[in-house]
């Protein structure tokens, strides 16, 4: 951009710089520059010059940074002041570096910075690397991200080459620092890529002759490592690789493998197989990269062998990562999927089961391969089955996943499980009774296992196996020693898993095995709503909200639930001390009122005989409840209730939404006071005729869809105070609130713009008094009422407020003003300025 | 050492230990198990339970005695361990011509005596018109029907004993502390220890100075209201029995207790009352301080508490009044001050009542939906009986059996045909068996001894290998009447040294670190203490008569040869005989040590660890030179 332009001196260029850095910034940046140079003045805040490099980064890509420095001499005075010899802190010399590598990524600055001797004396020897900061690994850090940003064109290569900096990298991936060394691994994928011709730079050369002398020197200290016996240095070869197979797929990446893909497999020779981890990932990487055709080199061979030397946990990933590839020979795939079903085989035959009628599972398990794999210690046996359990569940979902899928057998095996775990398998077998003493009461695998199970929902099994699939998770259910995450995953389970079960055609209903199930479940939920511990009445609850929304509106769902105390219960814990449960138990209540479900309360527990309707308990609850969950529940219930017209809501509906507005706007939790915009907007809808979603237990509609006259519709609302609700809330200190009632009132005006007959009177004194009252409230005043409003006024109203730029101002995120670099800067340089203070009043 | 086991109950232990010349019993539980043959003893006459049909309600109770393995008569000490292991100290101290001492904490005492308390109050007060023990006659017994045919021995059962009695065998305990070191006899030294599971509940270290055994018996790692088990004291112990462990393995108390509230909230929310039969003390503080966490939250704060047992009044005060032998927590609270216990508050605020039984004040407060706390768990005596008959008939009540002494499937036999549900959460606070191996680990006796039923998995469930002791070397078993003879030996005994004799020797070092001396003393053996006196001085010349006497226990005092200690280095010594001449030297190594063989001289020297022998064909010059040589590489003193 700046090419050709005669170099402009630097009186001349005030104009210039104004193209990329505001006169304000320029103005304040000799100081900061001043203050960051100064090692009297530590800066306390890191994030600082993050944010300041960022600033510069944004600069630069929009700009030259030639013109920034020529600018702004105190820049160039700033990263030569780097170089004396000094005690300055490393924070502030690292950002110097990347500063550098930032500006340096132009090649034309990265000359002018040449001409100077800046660049070799900050990245040489004679720079920090020889010095006492290179310690501190901020400085090491800074060094090497001051070089990738650099390293963008060949000139950058050739003084890469000059000062040596290829060699400081290798040994900095070694380095103590993780961060350092992880950056070195990149730094040297990206100098080879840049090293390397492009994907137009003609056919790739397998002789490394022609190769750059750069590239053919890391290329040759990645063979090295890789010929090593020390497994950090196989790893560091290993990632390197990794990474420049997933990050480039030139035609010279295929060079690349294959002229090291001999090295690689001479890994496998190794016993143990040394960096089994980063292998694998290089291996898989390889394979996902579109540069390379993956038969030609012989991957797949080389795939096959890493599975079958690796270890059961090691081969895991590499298994999953090969099933999920898209194309790969299926020979390849069926040993691949073997050895993620290896772990649950092994299981199957430690407890002597039948491997299954489609014999998948049989045959993993060699003579040789017996359950000893999973049996060297409780957390080699717990790790090795989650993860593959992890890894099934992963591959279920995926289109690429075997076929045939070995649905009935992993069912068994994830049963078993899962008896092992809660102490209810009988294995004859030694093997199995060592697994079941490792398994027994874990935790982890019972919760791995359960979601399994949940996720084999979706296929179906045989009979006996599907009932005992609702055995396992009624025996996990009843157990008094299941803990509250793992409740939580068998009710989740349970859930998918009736679901799943088989529908008679033409009724939604549960099938008959599924309601002789729901007899045993329910005698169990209501124990559950009992429990002591808070988690496991909550998740029953979420249980029972789920089920009833399902098959709420079924016959023997009905049947069997109101036969049960599981309502009864339900509606008692809507005193529940805690708030979590209060909330679940709304929700559960509305939905089961929603359904017909709900049992008057009545009896001899309610002493007093005041039988309260659901409708003023919520409402109670909603204007009472010191906690947040249960009044935003209650509000999501009312609005679900006006959605569906509910019995109760649509005798009156008006009062009912007055009401609920009335006690929503007092409300201190901001969610329930955009749900009551929620809430106003499906009244809204109604009363001026949106479609409605259908409910098939809702009643009539009290409210029919509106034609007469604009004014006559906009009445109702008036009635409930639905704008002064939407006026307040337009004013809400919170900002989603705030955006929802623009977005209502927006929606409202449209609407009456488009049937616009009513009369304006804009003039009228009841106006202008509203507007007052408004502005008010804009100032944060909101203790005046705006008592009854007339239909005519509000249309008023709506058109005289600036709707569109409010909703633009509420749209820039709150810190917008103070994100800007000025205020960036003035924020450095105050801190600055106040620990300076400080200081003098010590003295 | 012998370990003589009178019992076969693993969690009411009685074991009898010989360790030097004492004979020690260790804990003396009462198994009631055989109770559950007979039928329930009604307060009020039930037609129900006296029309059942065939054998009538005749005989008494009965407990299980103990075998004739050995005369109780000469136990010298009865270490208790906690309050339900004594129950039947009675039976020991007051028939069998006991005269030792029993040592227990006084908590231990108390609530014992809570306990025996209330088990006679419950047997007294319905007491039978006659008794029958002919049907113990084993001819008789083989045709009654079948669990009482197949019970065995019952020709030990016995009936219940006395108020009196049970005030005589507690008048005989001595109350201990923790850590309180008891000398018996000087032999051995015993010390309780904190063990965690009952108020005053106490593990036994029995040590002489080199032996160290430790008897584990119902312990508790779990945090509950007493003070935490001491683990450390029981290190390098060379022996451990353990008993006690928990009887319900797979059942985890903090899962039976959020099971109890569960069902206890389910029934009464539905207007049904809820039978707890427990004892008078023990889980039941647990359980109630429990319940005062939960009854606000589930909504149970209008419902009654009962808790009816003759010493309920006792053991409630009693609780809150040990507070040294409580956990930490509560007794800080006792500091600031409050009861360590929330069941005061319960009290103070009426939500629970105790009444000492259901005559009288009860009977008047009663109030429907409650919770009845009563006893006596194997529904066969006690308050329990009345509220089963009560309650049985309603499919709305529940009863829950928290006490795992007994099968609860037994104790409700009498009442069947029972519309009420029934519900089993045993709490059973005791170790377990990933807690035993833990506490195996950290402590390393050298051996371990259990009951044969911990060292196999439990029959019903012979997969799970979890469920028994696994250690090394593995465990010793024991069962019912047999003798076991543990396995070390004792290899040293503690001598003392008078000071002026100490004065007298003269320490020769011998090397480094270790000096060796030469004494001649008395060897004083009094009260198991073994001390070394200064031999008798020869006799003044005055005192006639006397001074003769006092002659002849003076030992003959010889002159002493020089002692010799060193040993001999076989190839210095082989070389020294070269030196001296002697030619054609062949060693040979033999089990004990070496034969240097002079073939030449026909002589033969045996070298040993303790002993050098020469032979030679009667050549005493030849024997004297080569014992000169051997003496050279030898110290003498």
């Amino acid at each position: 951009m700046t090419e050709g332009l005669p170099v402009p001196s630097p009186a001349g260029l005030a104009g210039i710089s104004s193209l990329t850095m505001d006169p304000e910034c320029s103005q304040l940046l000799p100081a900061l520059c001043a203050v960051l140079a100064d090692p009297r003045q530590p800066m306390a805040d890191d994030t600082c010059l993050e944010k300041l490099l960022d600033w510069f980064k944004t600069i630069t890509e929009a700009g030259s940074s030639l013109l920034l420095l020529q600018g702004n001499p105190c820049l160039v005075e700033l990263l030569c002041h780097m170089l004396k010899p000094q005690d300055l802190s490393s924070r502030v010399l690292a950002f110097s570096l990347r500063l550098t590598g930032v500006l340096a990524a132009q090649e034309d600055c990265f000359q002018y910075l040449q001409q100077g001797e800046l660049l070799p004396k900050l990245f040489g020897e004679a720079g920090p690397l020889g010095g006492a900061a290179w310690t501190s690994p901020t400085v090491r850090s800074g060094w090497i991200q001051g070089l990738r940003s650099l390293a963008q064109h060949p000139s950058a290569l050739h003084f890469l080459a000059d000062c040596g900096a290829v060699d400081t990298i290798f040994s900095l991936q070694e380095d103590s620092s993780l961060f350092v060394a992880s950056a070195a691994g990149q730094l040297l994928v990206h100098i080879l890529g840049l090293s390397m011709p492009g994907p137009a730079g003609g056919p790739p050369s397998l002789q490394a002759g022609d190769w750059p002398a750069c590239a053919q020197k890391i290329v040759g200290h990645i063979e090295e490592s890789l010929r090593a016996t020390a497994t950090p240095q196989i790893t560091q070869a290993l990632n390197v690789l990794t990474t420049t197979f997933g990050h480039c797929h030139d035609p010279w990446t295929q060079v690349l493998w294959v002229r090291l893909s001999p090295l690689v497999a001479g890994l496998l020779e190794k016993d143990p197989v040394p960096a089994a981890h980063s292998l694998v990932d290089l291996l898989l990487s390889v394979a996902r990269s579109p540069g390379l055709s993956s038969s030609s080199c012989g991957l797949w061979e080389t795939l096959a062998q890493t599975l079958s030397h690796l270890s059961p946990t090691q081969a895991g990933p590499l298994a999953l990562g090969i099933l999920k590839l898209q194309d790969c020979p299926q020979a390849l795939r069926a040993q691949a999927f073997a050895v993620l079903l290896q772990p649950l085989a092994c299981v199957l035959k430690a407890t002597a089961q039948d491997p299954g009628p489609s014999g998948v599972l049989d045959g993993i398990v060699g003579d040789s391969m017996t359950a000893d794999m999973l049996l060297p210690s409780k957390a080699a046996c717990v790790g090795l089955l989650c993860r593959t359990l992890a890894h099934l569940e992963l591959l279920l979902p995926l289109p690429q996943r075997p076929c045939p899928w070995p649905q009935a057998p992993l069912l068994g095996a994830a049963v078993t499980l899962l008896q092992l775990c809660g102490g209810s398998a009988r294995p004859t077998s030694d093997a199995g009774r060592h697994l079941c003493a490792l398994l027994l009461g874990c935790v982890r695998v019972q919760r791995a296992a359960l979601d399994f199970l949940g996720t084999l929902s979706e296929g179906t099994g045989p009979r006996e196996l599907v009932t005992q699939v609702f055995a396992v998770l009624l025996e996990y259910l009843r157990s008094p020693d299941s803990s509250p995450t793992v409740l939580k995953k068998a009710f989740q389970a349970t859930f998918r898993w009736l679901l799943s079960s088989p529908k008679t055609p033409g009724c939604w209903d549960l099938d008959p095995h599924a309601l002789l199930f729901l007899r045993d479940l329910l005698p169990v939920l209501q124990k559950r709503l009992c429990s002591p511990c808070w988690e496991v009445r909550d998740s029953g609850l979420e249980f029972l909200t789920q089920m009833t929304r399902h098959w709420g509106g079924q016959a023997g769902f009905r049947h069997a639930l109101l036969a049960s105390e599981v309502p009864k219960l339900t509606e008692q814990l809507l005193r529940d001390p805690e708030s979590y449960v209060r909330a679940s138990a709304v929700t559960a209540m509305g939905q089961l009122s929603s359904q017909g479900l709900c049992v008057p309360p009545a009896g001899p527990e309610h002493p007093g005989g005041q039988q309260k309707s659901l409708l003023a308990e919520l409402l109670h609850i909603l204007s009472t409840d010191s906690e947040g969950f249960p009044r935003r529940a209650v509000m999501q219930v009312f609005t679900q209730w006006l959605r569906d017209s509910h019995a109760d809501v649509a005798g009156d509906t008006e009062q009912f939404v007055a009401g609920v507005l009335q006690v929503a706007s007092q409300d201190l939790d901001w969610e329930v006071r955009a749900q009551g915009l929620e809430l106003a907007l499906v009244f809204l809808e109604q009363t001026l005729g949106q479609p409605r979603s259908h409910c098939p237990c809702a009643v009539t509609p009290a409210v029919a869809a509106p034609v007469g006259p604009l004014a006559q519709a906009l009445q109702p609302l008036c009635r409930v105070r639905l704008f002064e609700f939407a006026f307040r809330a337009l004013f809400d200190c919170d900002r989603p609130v705030a955006q929802k009632s623009c977005d209502l009132l927006l929606f409202l005006r449209a609407k009456t713009a488009s049937s616009g007959s009513l009369q304006e009177s804009r003039s009228s004194p009841h106006v202008a008094s509203v507007e007052a009252a408004l502005q008010r409230w804009q100032a944060g005043d909101q203790a005046q009422p705006l008592g009854d409003l007339e239909p005519e006024v509000v249309l008023a109203v709506l058109r005289s407020l600036d709707l569109e730029g409010l909703q633009g101002a509420l749209a820039e995120s709150s810190d917008h003003v103070e994100k800007s670099p000025q205020s960036l800067l003035q924020d450095m340089l105050a801190t600055v300025g106040v620990l300076g203070g400080n200081e003098a009043d010590c003295y | 050492m012998k370990l003589y086991c009178l019992s076969g109950h693993p969690t009411l232990p009685c074991n009898v230990l010989k360790f030097k010349s004492t004979t020690i019993m260790l804990d003396c539980g009462l198994d009631m198990t055989s109770t559950l043959n007979f039928l329930p003893l009604p307060l009020v006459q039930s037609p129900r339970l006296s029309n059942l049909p065939g054998w009538s309600l005749k005989d008494g109770n009965a407990f299980l005695d103990k075998t004739e393995l050995i005369d109780l008569s000469t136990v010298d000490v009865i270490l208790i361990s906690n309050y339900h292991c004594m129950m039947a100290l009675p039976y020991i101290t007051e028939h069998t011509g006991f005269s030792g001492t029993v040592y227990a904490t006084e908590p231990t005492v108390q609530i014992g005596r809570l306990l025996m308390e209330e088990l006679v109050n419950f047997i007294e007060r319905v007491p039978k018109a006659q008794s029958a023990s002919l049907w113990k006659n084993k001819d008789i017994q083989r045709l009654l029907p079948s669990p009482l045919k197949d019970a065995v021995e019952v020709s030990t059962w016995r009936r219940c004993y006395t108020m009196q009695e049970v005030n005589s065998a507690l008048s005989k305990i001595q109350l201990v502390g923790y850590s309180q070191k008891i000398e018996l006899f000087g032999a051995v030294q015993v010390t309780p220890l904190s063990s965690g599971y009952a108020l005053g509940s106490s593990n036994w270290i029995i040590q002489s100075h080199y032996e160290k055994v430790s008897y584990v018996s119902g312990s508790s790692l779990l945090t509950t209201h007493p003070q935490p088990m001491d683990q450390a004291s029981l290190k390098n112990s060379d022996v451990l029995i353990l008993t006690g462990l928990t009887q319900i393995p797979t059942a985890n108390p903090d899962g039976m207790v959020g099971e109890f509230c569960s069902n206890l909230a389910l029934t009464v929310r539905n207007g049904g009352n809820v039978l707890v039969p427990c004892y008078p003390s023990g889980v039941i503080y647990d359980l109630l301080e429990c319940l005062y966490q939960y009854i606000d939250s589930a909504g149970l704060s209008n419902i009654p508490f009962y808790f009816i047992s003759p010493v309920a009044n006792s053991s409630l005060e009693f609780s809150q009044i040990f507070a040294e032998w409580l956990c930490h927590n509560k007794q800080t609270k006792v500091y600031l001050p409050e009861p360590p216990f929330p069941h005061a508050e319960l009290i103070q605020t009426n939500k629970l009542k105790h009444y000492p039984s259901l005559h009288g004040d009860f009977s008047s407060d009663f109030r429907q939906p409650c919770v009845v706390f009563t006893g006596h768990p194997s529904l066969r005596f006690g308050d329990v009986v009345h509220f089963m008959e009560l309650w049985g008939k309603s499919s709305l009540n529940t009863v829950i059996f928290t006490e795992p002494d007994f099968s609860y499937l037994e104790a409700l036999a009498p009442y069947q045909p029972l519309a009420m549900k029934c519900i089993y959460c045993p709490i059973d606070t005791r170790l377990n068996f990933i807690q035993v191996s833990k506490l195996l680990k950290e402590v390393q006796p050298l051996h371990v001894v259990c009951p044969e039923q911990y060292t196999q998995p439990p029959p019903a469930q012979s997969h799970r290998m979890d469920l028994m002791i696994d250690c090394q070397p593995p465990a010793m078993s024991y069962r019912r009447a047999e003798v076991l003879a543990l396995p070390f030996k004792r290899r040293y005994e503690k001598i003392e040294i008078m000071p002026e004799l100490a004065d007298a020797l003269v320490p020769m070092e011998i090397k480094p670190g270790i000096s060796l001396a030469t004494v001649s003393a008395v060897l004083h053996t009094k009260d198991n203490k073994h001390v070394l006196q200064p031999p008798p001085r020869p006799a003044q010349p005055t005192g006639g008569k006397k001074r003769k006497r006092a002659s002849e226990d003076i030992p003959d005092c010889k002159v002493l040869k020089p002692l010799l200690s060193g040993s001999i280095p076989v190839e210095q010594f082989v070389q020294t005989l070269e030196k001296h001449g002697f030619s054609d030297i062949k060693v040979e190594d033999t089990a004990k040590g070496h034969i240097v063989l002079l073939q030449e001289a026909e002589t033969l020297i045996q070298i040993e660890e303790d002993s050098t022998h020469i032979i030679c064909d009667n050549d005493e010059m030849l024997r004297v030179r080569l014992r000169d040589l051997v003496l050279k590489f030898l110290q003498k003193f």
